[in-house]
């Protein structure tokens, strides 16, 4: 195999043998266009099979395979190993429980994003015979950006405030609620506003603005929250100071 | 309980304030954040000179000559400095607050952040033209 040698820091827990995660080191034999991920799958087809990841297309398509690399959450696909200089870290996505090795416990993400109902809620169900849910390429456009998330949790490994308050709903949760809300087949903003003006959702952001930065797929998180806020406010000064615009 | 009988042990790992170094993007957040304890105490300085003002000329004088003071005058230049940083910083943010789309397209960023400068240095000539500046 032509290229050059490179060699990765894993951080390895296996709950079984080991009190606390530590690091392992492995020199890998790489070709110019090998990712992070490609290296991993090195690893554990010809160095070390017990080595644990989460990893499906290979295509920044599916987000499964989100680590920190080099202390940055990264997809081991879209991460060059041409691009880094010295010893590669790999770590798992921070700010959540290490499953075993690269893997994380992701029970607390999931649950958050039931919580704000991402999906259609329409004023009115059609039949079926009715046809589609017709929109204009400027109501698409709307929200278009945001439903390019892949549920990947780079956000919440790269945003301090969820790290520090877990109970934060956190920025992919809140960009796919407010995905819907822009969406002009719904009608569902009121439902999901319980857990999105609650303070423990678009309030607890202080805008650090690291989710859109680690974005692999550029969605714009912290514009979706701020933006999440705006609204909050505007239906907090309708509900308490002109009462009577509310049906 | 039904971890423990699976053999899982999930690994909790401590937060703590290394974050802060460990990309500049949030060593920048955080001199943002910092600068408002000096927006804050600018307006403190404010209070205070309202209150010396109403207080009679004596007292007046007394507050514009403590302004000439070496160390009122550093920190008058720190605190323009972590201003202008603050208000840059926050201005640059509003294209992802308030976007405005008109027709199919969404204005462009510096258009948003553009009439928020715009809006910041025609107040800051008004409040020139009242202090007789010109």
């Amino acid at each position: 195999m032509s290229g050059r040698v490179v060699e990765l820091e894993v951080l390895r827990y296996h709950p079984e043998t080991d009190q606390e995660p530590r690091f392992q080191r492995y020199s890998v034999p790489c070709r110019e266009e090998w990712v992070v991920l490609d290296a991993l799958n090195y690893i554990k087809e010809h160095l070390d099979p017990t080595l644990t990841y989460r990893w499906s297309c290979h295509m920044a398509v599916c987000g499964s395979c989100g680590m920190m690399i080099n202390q940055e959450p990264k997809l081991a696909c879209k991460a060059f190993l041409r691009d880094y200089q010295g010893v590669i870290r790999v770590e798992p996505l921070r700010h959540f429980p290490i499953e075993r090795d690269l893997v994380t416990v992701i029970d607390d993400f999931m649950a958050k994003l039931s919580r704000v109902r991402p999906y259609l809620i329409p004023k009115d169900i059609k039949a079926l015979e009715a046809g589609e849910y017709r929109q204009t390429p400027a109501e698409l456009k709307r929200f278009k950006q945001y439903s390019m998330c892949i549920n990947c949790m780079l956000c919440y490994a790269a945003c301090p405030e969820y790290g520090l308050i877990p109970k934060y709903i956190g920025p992919a949760a809140i960009a796919l609620a407010h995905r819907w809300n822009q969406d002009s087949r719904d009608a569902g903003r009121e439902e999901r506003q319980e857990a999105l003006a609650a303070k423990e959702g678009a309030w607890e952001c202080s805008f650090v603005g690291a989710c859109s930065e680690v974005c692999p797929e550029h969605v714009d998180p912290a514009g979706a929250i701020q933006q999440v806020k705006i609204r909050s406010t505007v239906d907090w000064y309708q509900e308490h100071l002109m009462p009577w615009l509310k049906k | 309980m039904a971890e423990e009988m699976s053999g899982r042990r999930p690994y909790e790992r401590e937060i703590t304030s290394e974050w802060i170094f460990r990309h500049p993007r949030y060593l920048r957040y955080m001199v943002r954040e910092f600068s408002c304890l000096f927006i804050g105490g600018y307006a403190l300085l404010m209070v205070v000179g309202l209150e010396r003002l109403a207080q009679g000329p004596a007292a007046w004088q007394g507050f514009l000559q403590a302004l000439q003071s070496p160390a009122s005058v550093a920190f008058h230049a720190v605190a323009l400095a972590f201003s202008l940083y603050h208000s840059v910083t926050w201005f640059n943010l509003t294209p992802k607050a308030l976007p405005v789309q008109l027709g199919e397209e969404f204005l462009p960023d510096a258009v948003i952040a553009g009439a928020h400068y715009a809006g910041w240095f025609a107040l800051s000539a008004v409040l020139f033209w009242m202090a007789g500046i010109f």
